[in-house]
């Protein structure tokens, strides 16, 4: 019976899995090195997406994830009251192809999804543009995905936090792990900080892009590894971009294993009325140095899709790391090495929008109840991750 | 050859291009105007000449002489109009930047990989909020000084300028000689606290005696035109509809509370208010620079900072008025050219300047109390029009000590100006409302890693790499020209 | 009343007679003299708020004068987020008042 959890990571996902297990009345600490919501989710952009994800764990994931999140928003501003908007808004995703050899992978691929039941509408040229009247006409192709979402993610995250409070959990921040404590039978029954010991019947690792590091402190390999990402933020402008609008490669962009440098055009708007570009992902470990040809990169792919912002003030710029599994999928679910260890991290770019779907998942397999999804894809213990797992030091 | 990039053309970025070219270094000067001097000397556009424009200005002849020899050097290349947008860092740092007017479209992208790079970016004012200062017609001192000295426009012609230290003053004259009805100059620090910060060891000041004159010469501006200048009273709300109709003032206690019942209404129709400065930081930042525990460059006494090669003069190391940064400015192009040896004139200046600018902030400096003249209305973040209420009530419902996560909760930062004006100022309320005083998540506001915005076809545009060779000689006789006459009409 | 362009005959630095620059604002003509910035020129014309906010639509004028805050923002022929305190004055200049609603409103 586990009693009580000690979540390692307070963003959006040990943010979720404290939340998912107060709720049941389990005792949470949730422990962050530094300060929570300040790291991989404050460099999210809060995309809840389907559309750029292939039949599979993850999508299966991604389509509870959008049938969760409308319930969740409404269950946090109704609990919380008075605290920021989250900008839950279901605006929709279109995806464009720009060049012809892009343009029938594109369809395949929604017709793929759709079967494995994606809401996926092929749309003219014509039809695109009504949706997009500033996109660039020279597409190829297009495909509509009304269950893309938008969210703010950082006030996503701090909901999700404070409403594990109010259901008993504990936050403790400043206090990076320095090591495990072990039963008897070698077990894990708690973690040590600089100045405390905390004892629970259960650890898991949340730490995103440093689950790697907090998983070696712990005695263990975990294969997840950074992988940078920046955004461009322009001035605020008059509304004319009205969806999530991306450039069809970002799939194979995301689903790459190539470290270099690899962007894909993602243009979409605020409710604050600036525009968000995106994407970028590389592998150069934690360096956070600021790059003008990245940056300059995601500028004129975005130009691609909409002209107009040329003449647009790009105001910020900032980056992020995000948690990079050499399978390509999330990890959630017990550690099959360690007793006691459990993992809810390697969401790569879907952290965000998979967020409340592992905290739910984690806790149910805590709580020995029924997990809405099967877990087995998840688990530490598949068959795709062997080969970069080694025991127990 | 040595190539110096300096960035600023202010007093301490003209003196380190100078002695850089003494020192046998190729010299570039970008500045974002399109004329030299800064802040310090803005003055007159060239199809603006005036007889006797150096009444507005200290120290006229010394910047006259200094834009004369550079305008006229080969070996010192001025780019006008540069805005710096980007620094990366490497074996030696590149510098970004778009040539052109102030936010222009379609701006030459040029990137320059100096040998060393001299940051004298500056410093700007720094006005705490109040309700109303978000009112048209309520301005910062620097604004009525530039655009006094600048287009000769007065701000207003029956004016208050309130907040705190000695620049207060020389504002005051420019609105004076602009026409302006200055009706009162209110200094926040009360009498014991200037007296401790300028009086103990008063002879330590007497080398600096440059500069006690300059600020007789305001006193003796206000008396001839009956300005008083109060000490112990602030400015704490502007009234008005549509623009500024009259200001509250108050007495404030030694930590800068408001005392009840000590309020009086000044009808103005505007209102200069500035309480400190904030140093222009963040070129230094992207190059890897240190700061200061009080938050300046850190620099050594070569004024070179943590990065090497990189160095940086004036304002951007410590606010400490003209002299210390033209001090410093010459220290900085000496070493940047690679010269080496002590020149103990300049660093005894420097020295000198540099104990002057530490009672101005011991006299001055912004006291803890000023929050209680906030309301819950008062727009503390101007561009997301972010409200003191608004502020700590998130505050308290997240109960975040991240600046990073605050900031993008309550929106208050992330405006065009991203943090320029209100960062400081929310870094101080948001620490105050955290349990443990302060937030801890080790972002700054000062960090702008796109350090003026740029337009989106810009920054996709590949950047012409500014080549080795010496510039053409013929670049800019017609500024050196006009330069000259004006010297002769003095 | 309020903000003022010193005459040039009662300026005590004594400079040399103006070359007037013209630029509408609105549609409505607004004089001033070369080398002023925009900003100097609608302050110049007494109008001290000239820009809108997005959420109170509360005016805005200058606010630092030297390009910091960007509160004087105007559009330029056009081309948005421009500085007015930045941008020297050029005859025939079009300018007009920025002003952007979220996107639940209606842009300008």
């Amino acid at each position: 019976m586990i009693g009580s959890v000690i979540v390692i990571g307070a963003g959006i996902v040990g943010a979720s899995c404290a939340r998912s297990l107060a709720i049941r009345g389990i005792d949470v600490t949730v422990v962050d090195r530094s300060t929570a919501v300040s790291a991989t989710t404050a460099g999210g952009e809060g995309n809840l997406l389907v559309s750029d994800k292939a039949p599979g764990p993850e999508l299966t994931m991604a389509l509870h994830a959008a049938a969760l999140w409308p319930r969740l928003a409404l269950e946090l501003a109704q609990e919380l009251g008075s605290f920021p908007h989250m900008e839950y808004e279901q605006k929709g995703g279109l995806v464009v192809a720009t060049t012809e050899a892009g343009a029938s992978p594109l369809v395949k691929f929604a017709t793929v999804q759709r079967d494995a039941g994606v809401q996926a509408d092929e749309l003219t040229l014509v039809d695109a543009l009504r949706l997009e009247p500033d996109l660039n006409p020279a597409i190829t192709a297009a495909v509509f995905y009304p269950q893309d979402s938008q969210i703010q993610p950082v006030i996503a995250a701090e909901a999700l936090l404070a409403s594990a409070r109010r259901h008993g959990a504990r936050v403790l921040q400043n206090a990076p792990i320095t090591g495990a404590v072990l039963s008897a039978d070698g077990s894990i029954v708690g973690v040590t900080t600089p100045t405390e010991t905390l004892r629970a019947d259960a650890v898991v690792i949340a730490a995103g892009p440093w689950s790697g590091e907090v998983a070696r402190t712990l005695g263990v390999a975990l294969p997840v590894h950074p992988r940078r990402g920046v955004v461009l933020v322009t001035s605020r402008m008059r509304h004319r971009v009205f969806h999530k609008v991306y450039d069809a490669d970002y799939v194979g962009a995301v689903g790459s294993d190539d470290a270099a440098l690899q962007t894909s055009s993602v243009v979409e708007s605020t409710a604050a009325g600036t525009v968000l570009i995106g994407s970028s992902r590389q592998q150069i470990g934690f360096d956070a140095s600021m790059r003008t040809e990245v940056m300059a990169e995601l500028a004129a792919k975005a130009l691609r899709l909409f002209p107009f912002l040329a003449d647009h003030q790009v105001m910020r710029a900032y980056g992020g790391f995000r948690p990079f599994m050499p399978d390509h999928l999330p990890l959630v679910g017990p550690d099959h090495r360690l007793p006691g260890l459990w993992h809810a991290t390697g969401h790569e770019g879907a952290g965000i929008g998979l967020a409340p779907v592992t905290g739910d998942m984690i806790a149910a397999m805590m709580a020995g109840t029924e997990p809405e999804l099967d877990v087995a894809p998840y688990s530490p213990a598949r068959a795709s991750l062997a080969p970069y797992l080694t025991e127990v030091a | 050859m040595t190539q110096v990039l300096i960035i600023g053309a202010g007093p301490a970025g003209l003196a380190a291009a100078q002695s850089a070219r003494r020192a046998g270094a190729e010299v570039i000067l970008l500045d974002s105007s399109d004329s030299l001097g800064g802040q310090y000397w803005r003055h007159l556009p060239e199809s603006r000449p005036a007889r006797k424009e150096a009444m507005l200005h200290h120290g006229w002849a010394r910047f006259q002489s200094l834009a004369t020899e550079l305008v006229s050097d080969p070996g010192c290349e001025i780019i006008s109009r540069a805005h710096v947008w980007a620094i990366e860092t490497g074996e030696r740092p590149t510098v970004h930047a778009v040539i052109g007017e102030s936010d222009g479209r379609d701006r030459k992208r040029i990137s320059f990989h100096p040998t060393a790079l001299i940051i004298a970016t500056g410093a700007y004012d720094r006005t705490l909020p109040f309700p109303g200062w978000d009112l048209p017609g309520v301005f910062t001192a620097g604004a009525a000084q530039a655009l006094a000295k600048g287009e000769r426009l007065a701000v207003g012609q029956r004016v208050v300028v309130a907040g705190a230290g000695p620049f207060l003053l020389p504002v005051t004259q420019s609105l004076a000689a602009a026409g302006s009805r200055v009706v009162a100059v209110l200094e926040a620090n009360r009498a014991i606290p200037l007296m401790r910060g300028w009086l103990p060891k008063a002879w330590q000041l007497l080398p600096a005696a440059s500069k006690g004159l300059e600020l007789a010469g305001y006193a003796a501006g206000h008396i001839r035109h009956r300005i008083p200048y109060l000490l112990g009273r602030t400015v704490i709300a502007a009234n008005g509809t549509t623009a500024v109709e009259s200001v509250t003032t108050a007495r404030l206690d030694r930590d800068w509370v408001p005392i009840p019942g000590t309020e009086k209404t000044i009808p103005v129709d505007a209102v200069c208010v500035s309480h400190s400065f904030t140093p222009r930081l963040e070129l230094a930042l992207a190059a890897g620079c240190q700061l200061t525990p009080d938050r300046f460059v850190q620099v050594d006494r070569r004024q070179e900072t943590t990065i090497p090669g990189v160095f940086a003069a004036g304002e951007v190391t410590g606010i400490g008025g003209v002299d210390l940064s033209l001090a410093e400015g010459s220290i900085a192009g000496r070493y940047a050219a690679g010269a080496s040896g002590t020149n103990p004139t300049l660093e005894r200046k420097r020295a000198v300047f540099s104990g002057f600018a530490a009672r101005i902030e011991a006299a001055h400096g912004i006291r803890g109390g000023w929050p209680a003249w906030l309301t819950e209305s008062t727009t503390i973040c101007r561009c997301e029009e972010v409200s003191y209420g608004s502020l700590c009530a998130t505050s308290q419902t997240t109960d975040s000590s991240s600046l990073r996560s605050l900031k993008l909760s309550t929106r208050a930062g992330l405006g065009i100006c991203q943090g320029r004006i209100c960062g400081r100022t929310i870094e101080d309320l948001l620490a105050r409302q955290t349990p443990g005083g302060a937030l801890t998540d080790g972002s700054v506001s000062d960090r702008r890693p796109i350090a003026i915005p740029i337009r989106m076809g810009e920054l996709a545009s590949p950047p012409e790499a500014h080549s080795e060779h010496p510039p053409t000689p013929a670049k800019t006789s017609a500024v050196a020209q006009r330069l000259h006459e004006r010297e002769h009409h003095d | 009343m309020a903000s003022r362009l010193i005459p040039f005959r009662e300026d005590p630095i004594h400079p040399s007679e103006p070359t007037p620059v013209t630029i509408t604002f609105d549609g409505q003509p607004l004089s001033g003299v070369a080398g002023q910035s925009i900003a100097g020129v609608i302050m110049a014309n007494e109008r001290l708020g000239f820009r809108r906010t997005s959420v109170h639509d509360a005016p805005r004028g200058v606010f630092c004068g030297i390009g910091v805050c960007f509160d004087c923002l105007v559009v330029v022929d056009g081309v948005e987020d421009v500085r007015a305190c930045q941008r020297r004055a050029s005859d025939g200049d079009t300018v007009t008042t920025q002003h952007h609603h979220g996107p639940e409103g209606e842009g300008s």
